[in-house]
């Protein structure tokens, strides 16, 4: 405890050196990290936590919801996120979200999993919470690969980007193309909202923030399954710096897919 | 017959994995990443992006795409690879199974690692021993080029028209899958020629457009039955292919491994110790030390563990006075190892003797020179007579 005293003592401190006023602060749900940062350097990943947990708190939901976490880079919110929470095997968010959720309709049943969980080995998870309509939130972090197992090609990886799997870059023409997820689940009845962020500047983050909580309040409307897709730098396996993950970001992941909202209704016809 | 000269080059055993499968030539690869395989798959796309390997590669979206893949594959008379470890093996366990029914000669590396439940990206053989009863060929080896050599002999066996049966071959995740060491690379003329008794046996079924074929369709009471018996007779008959084609390929490369176990200082042996994977090294040097001190003890390593070794492990065991069996993974419901367990099946041959299980290098413990030592000696005190425990979970009773 003391060292997480000391710490939010010092990330306050730094606030004040350079605003003189208090204008942001930790979450109280984000658990300071007291181990140590478990992310690579520029990840965007714990900023998905951040940002979550800013949501529920002021939706007033911080102690109403529960996480369902996938195995992968994401797996590590679980420890940040000061809620109930679930690992699941790989894939599988969306099945135990559903159980949960079940269980506790009244509450918020969000799933953080990454492109590769979601959309290849848990497309079928996926697909049956589209169609039974679930209602819960689902949380996709988009960086382009298989990040935790060493930067494989995903089923968004780009044209041309070199993974692991794809040493001479990613050929469409023997891979197939990149999966557009937000855009895919809009199409779906059951879905109440679908929208896409990115964290890559101060203004995509308070975008996506916003989206996450358009997605939270549909669930809590009770209207459909809402789904966030968010754009993450993964400087590690793209073999860049987190200043050129930036870049690569706007040039080459957002003109792939498009920010913004695909879907958002408040009744489903 | 001259023996065939390789390439050395230091490379890990996933490498390995992927240098086998390379030198194969598989029409079809699929796999998915999982720690600590994963850089099996990455070789194989580096192999085909430079051109070494002309095969069909596919990027899965999950294991049991990638076994369903395989196996169909291998129905459509294509040779096909691939690799896959722990969560990713129970993923695919259904498509296994059915590769199993359809005899297809599928051959999968499988780095060996801790099953889901406990959180564990670590060593453990839990995986291999959890499809025990799946019908599949179950090799396990020792070394980086223990794996090379027997990917290559995999293809031999999974093929050969008296088996048609899928193989795995398992080494020690972590310990095996990142260690790199001298591999020997044979020729793939080389390879080749060892394969090329496979071509000159009657073709296999398989789906043939013109002759149609109904794959996996119902098997009903005596049919069922008769499909069953031959894949069990299948895997009887798979025993004697393992030590000939070992044989043969000792001729052919200067390496062999005994075929379904390997023998050390077993003959004179009065009391034995049993393991398989890497632990398997670190015994070989136990038993020397052991000897040095006038201790006549001796290692069996087992090298497949389906189909059971029965008759070279009854033949290599009788008379023994003590045995102990190390074990990287446990028999949930009988409170010892698998293996322990199996060789129990074989007290009714062997002799009624103390036998003793010691499960040990559960998720990355080390099987160490000391926990070997402790194995021999209270197996040999049990050989002696003296009041002993059945099961010893190692590293909890240090
Ligand atoms: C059944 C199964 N297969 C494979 C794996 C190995 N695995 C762990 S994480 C991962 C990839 C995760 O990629 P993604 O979902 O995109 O998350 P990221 O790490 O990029 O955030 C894989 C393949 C597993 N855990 N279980
Ligand atoms: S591998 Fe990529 S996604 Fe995972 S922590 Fe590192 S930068 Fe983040
Ligand atoms: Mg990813």
């Amino acid at each position: 405890m003391s060292q997480g005293g000391r710490l939010e003592d010092a990330m306050n401190e730094e606030v004040k050196v350079v605003t003189k006023q208090r204008v942001a602060g930790r979450p109280k749900l984000l658990v300071p990290q007291i181990a140590g940062f478990i992310y690579c350097p520029g990840c965007h990943e714990p900023l998905a936590a951040r940002a979550i947990a800013e949501v529920l708190e002021k939706l007033g939901m911080g102690d109403r919801a529960i996480g369902v976490f996938d195995i992968g880079c994401n797996s590590f919110l679980l420890g940040m996120l000061d809620i109930d929470a679930v690992l699941t095997p790989h894939g599988r968010p969306p099945d135990m979200a559903t159980g949960v959720k079940r269980v506790y309709p009244d509450n918020i049943v969000f799933t953080v999993q990454g492109d590769g969980g979601l959309l290849s080995i848990g497309a079928d998870p996926l697909l049956g919470a589209l169609t039974r309509a679930e209602k819960i939130t689902i949380i996709m972090l988009n960086n382009a690969v298989y990040g935790t197992t060493g930067g494989q090609m995903a089923p968004t990886s780009l044209e041309g980007q070199v993974t692991t799997t794809t040493p001479n870059g990613r050929d469409l023409a023997r891979t197939g193309f990149p999966t557009h997820a937000a855009e895919m689940i809009a199409t779906f009845r059951g879905v109440a909202y679908s929208a896409r962020g990115a964290f890559n500047t101060p203004k995509n983050y308070m975008r996506t923030r916003k989206y996450i909580t358009s997605a939270f309040q549909k669930q809590m409307d009770n209207v459909g399954l809402s789904f966030v897709e968010i754009i993450c730098a993964c400087p590690e396996n793209w073999r860049l710096s987190p200043i050129d993950s930036l870049k690569w970001i706007e040039e080459k992941m957002i003109p792939e897919f498009p920010l913004g909202e695909f879907k958002n209704v408040d009744r489903i016809e | 017959m001259k023996v065939r000269k390789g390439e050395i080059k230091v490379i890990t055993g996933n490498a390995a994995a992927a240098y086998g499968a390379m030198l194969c030539r598989p029409d079809v690869v699929a796999s998915y990443p999982v720690t600590p395989q994963t850089e099996v798959g990455e070789q194989l796309s580096r192999f085909h992006a430079d051109g070494i390997l002309d095969a069909e590669m596919v990027e899965v979206e999950g294991e049991s795409s990638s076994m369903n893949i395989t196996a169909a594959a291998t129905l459509a008379g294509g040779r096909a690879f691939t690799a896959t470890s722990s969560w990713g093996l129970m993923f695919m366990y259904d498509a296994m199974l059915q590769a199993a029914g359809f005899r297809a000669p599928v051959v999968m590396a499988n780095a060996n690692r801790e099953t889901p439940g406990i959180l564990a990206v670590s060593c453990g053989q839990q995986d291999m021993v959890s499809t025990r009863d799946s019908g599949w060929v179950l090799i396990v080896v020792e070394n980086c080029q223990e794996i090379l050599d027997s990917v290559i002999m995999a293809f031999r066996l999974a093929e050969d028209i008296e088996i048609q049966l899928p193989v795995m071959v398992n080494y020690d995740g972590f310990y095996l899958s990142y260690l790199a060491e001298a591999v020997e690379i044979p020729a793939r003329e080389d390879v080749d020629q060892f394969l090329a008794p496979l071509k000159l046996q009657p073709e296999r079924t398989k789906l043939v457009p013109e002759r149609p074929l109904g794959c996996g369709t119902h098997g009903i009471l005596v049919e069922f039955m008769e499909l069953r018996y031959k894949h069990c007779a299948a895997l009887e008959r798979a025993k004697r292919k393992l030590d000939e084609i070992d044989q043969e390929f000792g001729e052919f490369f200067g390496r062999s491994y005994g075929g379904q176990i390997e023998e050390y200082r077993t003959e004179d042996a009065e009391i034995v110790v049993l393991a398989s994977g890497s632990a398997a090294g670190t015994a070989r040097m136990v038993i020397d030390t052991k000897r040095a001190e006038g201790l006549k003890v001796g290692l069996i390593k087992l090298r497949v563990f389906r189909p059971f070794p029965r008759e070279r492990l009854t033949q290599a065991l009788k008379g023994k006075k003590a045995i102990g069996v190390i074990d990287r993974s446990v028999c949930f419901g009988w409170n010892c190892g698998p293996i322990y367990m199996e060789l129990r099946a074989l007290s009714p041959d062997i002799g009624f003797v103390p036998m003793m299980s010691f499960i040990d290098g559960l998720a990355n413990m080390d099987i160490s020179i000391p926990h070997i030592e402790r194995v021999i000696d209270e197996v040999y005190a049990a050989s002696q007579g003296k009041s002993y425990q059945e099961v010893t979970w190692i590293p909890l009773e240090e």
